[in-house]
């Protein structure tokens, strides 16, 4: 995979960056998706989502028209796909702050390439997220009651509810996710603002790059912020999805009412999330030629990632069966044997088989940095942690403790055109964004070339000093 | 940048309020290092160095202090947390008081969650607060953006600027300074001018 001339001299690795690029050529390759025409690809990209999206304004408005009795929530599953959508799509929020936050603070200097990407979709997923239980409340001009705002009925939330929590948890994990973003942004919207050739490009990049001048002295201030943001965004994405699972958990529900909850979220949280970013890093590459920057390097740890994750999470499935049994406890022995040979059994299949068996195929080095092998195997693996988020909410309520209000739940058309439609704030997201900001990180992509820390990355005989500094009398060298 | 000519910025000298100062451009990132060791030891105090991208150890190599931002983030984070359980608090025990499976009003294991994340947001907001105020931003006027050459430090060039206002200027002998450490071009930076976007 690598030659010798892909061997960082310094650190004696093998180089993050493929083909030794000089400052200036990362600035091109990033800059360019946002300069030129784009590519084909992209309209028809755009348009698509552009049709899912308005896809999810007309289910939204025909709900409001008439009510949450268009889905197919009912006794005894009155938590249907709103709710698994709204988990499914948090959890993939995670490997985002993964990427930016908890590899930051190891220094897997890898991330450069693919944290700015990673860090946007954490932004869209969690817009996608928050649609959800906003439209789920059933009276969608009250959702202000979930917020401890004083209003004229004396009323104020009650905060011992996990529900509560979720909400504070959700919405600052999404503010202070844009804020992360935001920070690192800035240097590279500062580029763009000095690339800039149009009059409108110039002043917008230039208001959202706050007068960045490169300065030392910000840069001190720039990265003490950075790494305090990542120190604070990493018990945060942990808290996220444990607050997340508490909303189950502290049911006492057999097949929600368990401890291992919390790291189980976590772990299936960020496992999806790796996945999406897969498939969009696979995407991106190949639309808009960045393969110097996002190598197979980045690919190969990314699969690393999904290997370990995915078995973290096959654990707690089997745990979870194993707790069912050791406890001794009728109904939580039920709820399980239920899930995995009961009606929904289909479905409880499709989650292992996805999660649980695609991933063993990182084993080999070759899928790892296959891109058809990575694609398929990350949308699979979409899919499955969709299907877990269903499975746990739907078989756990489906046979409620008497026989006689069992029930087999059947989503309606509506709430899959939903459902779909978020995928296409999704995309329309990432389209808009691919297009008009830099979607790989230049200035820390810059910061981890050989030539950064070190190595001259111009041959020192092509350059005169009298031809640099001519009105100079001066005698130094220009070494 | 080789066909920079400083003499075309150069105002009258006896003008010196008009002038903000010096601005050398090094070619590489070690000799722009050396280039602040020298700086720093010869005791300019209204200096700094431009680049593309955070060089590490150049803070010690100009003898910055350390960046004051943990102490915004440590104070505002626990006065968001703080804040967080005084209003949880102060809800379930006086504004809106309901007695919830038997437990106390004031039940604060149940507000553990809602504080932490207060705590969380405060400390991001301290963080975002605290670089804004420390690096004097957003300023979208300032003289280096006078300077033509300039637009490449978010590129790939490395400048430094030292300032008129620094007491050891002086519009020559900083000049042939810059050169001796190794600046591939100096140029004079006007003060003022257009508010650059």
């Amino acid at each position: 995979m690598h030659t010798v001339a892909d061997i960082d001299p310094v650190e004696g690795r093998p180089a993050l960056i493929a083909g030794d690029p000089d400052f200036h050529g990362i600035t091109e390759t990033v800059a360019a998706p946002m300069e030129w025409k784009p590519p084909l690809g992209w309209y028809i990209c755009l348009g698509i989502s552009l049709l899912m999206l308005s896809m999810l304004g007309i289910s939204i408005g025909w709900l409001f028209w008439e009510g949450v009795g268009i889905w197919g929530n009912n006794q005894p599953v009155a938590w249907g796909w709103p709710i698994v959508n709204f988990v499914f799509w948090v959890g993939i929020g995670h490997a985002g702050t993964l990427i930016s936050a908890v590899l930051f603070l190891f220094r897997q200097k890898w991330r450069t390439s693919i944290n700015r990407t990673a860090e946007a979709m954490t932004i869209f997923a969690v817009m996608c997220a928050l649609i959800f239980p906003g439209i789920h409340i059933g009276r969608p001009w009250l959702p202000y009651w979930m917020l401890p705002v004083p209003n004229s009925m004396g009323m104020w939330p009650q905060f011992r509810s996990p529900l509560m929590w979720d909400v504070f948890a959700v919405s600052i994990y999404g503010t202070v996710s844009l804020l992360f973003w935001y920070v690192g942004l800035i240097p590279d919207l500062a580029t763009m603002r000095d690339r800039a050739t149009g009059k409108i490009r110039r002043i917008v990049y230039g208001i959202f790059s706050l007068g960045w001048r490169g300065s030392m002295r910000q840069w001190t201030h720039y990265e003490k912020a950075y790494l305090l943001l990542a120190g604070l965004a990493t018990p945060l994405v942990l808290s996220v999805h444990s607050v997340v699972s508490f909303d189950f958990a502290t049911s006492q529900l057999p097949g929600w009412h368990t401890t291992i909850f919390p790291p189980y979220f976590v772990a299936g949280a960020i496992f999806s999330g790796i996945a999406m970013v897969t498939t969009l890093m696979v995407i991106c590459r190949v639309i808009f030629k960045l393969k110097s920057i996002i190598n197979l390097l980045h690919f190969d740890r990314m699969a690393k990632l999904l290997l370990v994750t995915g078995t973290i999470v096959g654990y707690a499935y089997s745990i979870e069966f194993f707790v069912a049994w050791y406890s001794g406890n009728p109904y939580e022995g039920f709820t399980f044997l239920n899930r995995a040979f009961g009606p929904y059994a289909w479905a409880y299949w499709i989650m292992v088989s996805c999660n649980v068996i695609t991933p063993q195929i990182f084993w080999f080095k070759k899928a790892r940095t296959n891109m058809a092998i990575l694609f398929i195997a990350s949308i699979f693996i979409n899919i499955g942690m969709w299907f877990e988020r269903f499975v746990i909410v739907v078989t756990s309520l489906h046979r409620d403790f008497l026989p006689s209000s069992w029930g087999y739940f059947r989503p309606t058309f509506w709430d899959l055109a939903t459902f779909i439609g978020s995928f296409g704030l999704f995309f329309t997201m990432f389209c808009l964004f691919v297009r008009f900001l830099p979607m790989v990180a230049m200035a820390e992509v810059k910061g981890v070339l050989p030539a950064a820390h070190g190595r001259e990355p111009r041959p020192e005989t092509d350059v005169d000093p009298s031809d640099l500094e001519p009105a100079l009398e001066t005698t130094g060298s220009a070494a | 940048m080789s066909n920079t000519t400083p003499s075309t910025n150069t105002a009258p000298s006896t003008a010196r309020s008009s002038l903000f100062g010096m601005l050398a451009e090094f070619r590489s990132p070690e000799s722009l290092f050396q280039a602040c060791e020298q700086l720093r030891d010869a005791g300019f105090r209204d200096w700094d160095a431009h680049t593309p991208f955070p060089i590490h150890g150049l803070d010690q190599a100009m003898g910055l202090k350390r960046s004051p931002v943990a102490l915004f983030v440590l104070i505002l984070g626990l006065g968001g947390a703080a804040l967080g359980m005084l209003m949880q608090g102060w809800v379930a025990t006086m504004a809106y008081p309901l007695v919830i499976s038997g437990k106390p009003f004031f039940s604060w294991p149940a507000f553990i969650p809602i504080t932490f994340e207060c705590g969380v947001l405060g400390g991001a907001s301290g963080a975002i607060l605290g670089f804004l105020l420390m690096s004097r931003l957003p300023r979208h006027h300032h003289a280096l953006f006078n300077s033509k050459h300039f637009e490449r430090v978010t590129d790939d060039a490395f400048f430094i600027s030292i300032e008129a206002t620094d007491p050891k200027f002086d519009r020559e002998e900083t000049k042939q300074l810059l050169g001796r450490l190794g600046a591939t071009a100096v140029e004079e930076v006007a003060a003022g001018g257009e508010p650059s976007a």
